[in-house]
């Protein structure tokens, strides 16, 4: 017999977890194709040759052929090479936006829940009223004022997307809040900011979490409208940079298909990736969704 | 109708106004840039008209005095006057919604309609082969973005095949002999944005309509009507649909409210003269007066949808409880 060890039970738990994660088919297929980009994002660079990329190696907007494999766009720049070096641009935007969204909806959450009273009115009503906000106007509108760099393109996206999670995790410290340990932490002197980050903190996360991976898509969508909508880092050949040019040389009625159609379906998988990874999450974290 | 949950609504859309306004306010005024006082101080503008923008925008005053003279401009209808076409504000989206309003209402009809009937056919088969289809055409529309939608389509429709324009809302240049031939032609022009549009979200729709009515078939008395004997089909089309309907009708609520920001993606990409694309050539144009007006417009939309939203809810469903 194995001796049950706090070590052995942490062990059999993560096992299980990992167990329940691969029966789901859902997440498995999206964490394939997470997988997939990050190595086409961060390994493509070593091995593909990026001497295709400078300007005017190719013929304009030439199709498919043998050196270029998915054609050249309106300067004569590798399609392919463009789309390698803009997985790494969607990922980073997405993921960093994420943290910085997630961070305030958490913050805003926690607080306005364990505080209760005056504070969680104020706070809410300010989420309330964030929520309200067109959000694509508002983006472009930020987007423009700041000026369009991936830094504040990055910030603008993380600064609009928050409330999903800070209502989210509000809930959940709700019902946190009054569970024995909190109160016995309480009663033993623990103080508010040791008790929210110590104690409500970790409880909330797994919930968030699976918030947090469609946040992700989402960002990355919008990452992509933003740029096509020529609000993108100019200097920076992302996805959604590709599709406007595409648009703005008129791919579209010259019939370029190899211009929009593969930087689209990139976009469509990636956000697809992500989408499915939440819901997978969704459904493990919460068990009440497991019934339907 | 409980007067008091309707004066706490509207309450409450008060409230949110205000945020918005003075979001607004301050996100013309304060950020980094100043657009409209670097507007006013840009040095090839004529004096008199640099004046006037001072005498209007109050930019030599304190922030107070500005925000006190912003809220009175808004409540007389004075949204400002265009960099760009130098005319009131308020005249150029007026011109414009009307294009934006009869696009998202086709838009609308077409997911609302693909919406109900594709989650009702999920929900009805549930964990079937339809179910696990739609689930997946749903999550599928929600990762396209709705301009590339558009693209494709265009590319497809109207470049390879040569039946619908290209864009615009009527052919440019063109006289028309009577009335009709105009609707014909603005038809013809309308029908692929509409369909791109009602594409790109409908998967909302559907995963409501679906989880929706999957809630309602768990209730008992569902249990009861099929242990008397009625047919499934008949269970789920005369009793579970009209409650399943509640969920939806207030997203749908809210929608017409997101609709003329929804629909800038569309419209940019069809030039559909409508407000969306007037806030993207008003972006290209640094148009800051059209941008703040249309933004509030948008946001207006949005605060009464919501409201007409929470007020239906309750007239609909009597459990709701009026505090």
């Amino acid at each position: 017999m194995a001796e049950i060890t706090k070590k052995n039970v942490k062990y059999q738990n993560i096992k299980r977890s990992i167990d329940t994660f691969m029966g789901n088919k859902m997440g498995v297929l999206g964490l394939c194709i997470l997988v997939f980009f990050v190595i086409v994002a961060f390994i493509g660079p070593l091995v593909y040759d990026f001497d295709q990329q400078s300007y005017g190696k190719g013929e304009l907007m030439a199709p498919p052929t043998n050196g270029f494999p998915l054609g050249t766009d309106d300067m004569g720049r590798d399609i392919l090479g463009s789309l390698i070096y803009g997985a790494k641009i969607s990922l980073m935007i997405g993921i960093f936006a994420t943290l910085i969204s997630v961070c305030i909806g958490t913050f805003i959450g926690i607080s306005s829940g364990f505080a209760g009273g005056k504070t969680d009115i104020i706070l809410m009503r300010f989420t309330d009223g964030f929520m309200v906000l067109p959000k694509l106007p508002l983006i472009m509108i930020l987007a423009a004022l700041l000026g369009s760099n991936i830094r504040n393109i990055i910030i603008v996206l993380g600064f609009t997307s928050w409330t999903g999670t800070a209502r989210l995790v509000r809930s959940q410290t709700l019902s946190v809040k009054e569970r024995q340990f909190v109160e016995r932490a309480i009663s033993s002197g623990a103080g508010k900011g040791y008790i929210m980050f110590k104690h409500i903190l970790p409880n909330v996360f797994p919930l968030v979490f699976s918030n947090t991976i469609l946040v992700t898509a989402n960002a990355i969508l919008t990452e992509t409208t933003l740029s096509f909508l020529g609000l993108g880092d100019p200097l920076t050949p992302s996805w959604g940079q590709i599709l406007r040019g595409a648009f703005v040389s008129g791919a579209v009625s010259l019939g370029a298909w190899w211009f929009f159609i593969p930087a689209g379906l990139c976009v469509i998988l990636l956000v697809l990736g992500f989408t499915f990874l939440g819901y997978s999450f969704d459904e493990i974290l919460n068990p009440k969704l497991r019934r339907r | 109708m409980n007067i008091n949950y309707l004066l706490k609504k509207l309450f409450h859309s008060f409230i949110t106004l205000i945020i918005v306004i003075t979001i607004n306010f301050f996100l013309f005024r304060v950020m980094p840039g100043d657009p409209t006082a670097m507007v006013a101080k840009s040095a090839n503008l004529s004096p008199e008209y640099a004046e006037k923008l001072n005498e209007m925008y109050g930019f030599d005053r304190s922030l107070p005095v500005q925000y006190a003279m912003y809220i009175k401009s808004l409540v007389t209808g004075d949204f400002g006057m265009s960099f760009k076409f130098r005319k009131p504000v308020i005249n150029i989206i007026g011109e414009r919604i009307m294009a934006t309003i009869l696009l998202a209402i086709c838009a609308q009809t077409v997911a609302i309609l693909f919406g109900i009937v594709v989650g009702t056919l999920a929900a009805a088969h549930r964990g079937r082969k339809i179910d696990v289809g739609a689930l997946g055409f749903a999550l599928f529309i929600y990762a396209i973005p709705a301009f590339w939608l558009g693209i494709v389509l265009v590319s497809f429709f109207s470049v390879k095949l040569g039946v619908f324009p290209v864009n615009g809302m009527v052919d440019a240049g063109r006289d028309y002999a009577t009335t009709w031939a105009y609707i014909k032609d603005v038809l013809h022009h309308l029908l692929l944005p509409s369909i791109s549009m009602g594409l790109a979200i409908c998967g909302g729709y559907t995963m409501i309509m679906r989880s929706s009515l999957l809630d309602v078939l768990t209730e008992d008395y569902i249990t009861t009507a099929r242990a008397k004997g009625y047919k499934r089909k008949d269970v789920v089309i005369k009793h579970a649909l009209p409650n399943a309907m509640l969920p939806m009708v207030t997203v749908i609520a809210i929608n017409i409210g997101f609709m003329i920001g929804g629909a800038l993606q569309t419209e940019t990409v069809f030039s559909w003269p409508g407000v969306g694309r007037l806030v993207y050539d008003s972006l290209e144009a640094r148009d800051y007066p059209v941008l703040q007006g249309a933004f509030l417009i948008i946001s207006f939309c949005v605060i009464i949808a919501n409201f007409i939203a929470d007020i239906l809810y309750g007239y609909l469903d009597p459990r709701i409880k009026y505090e």
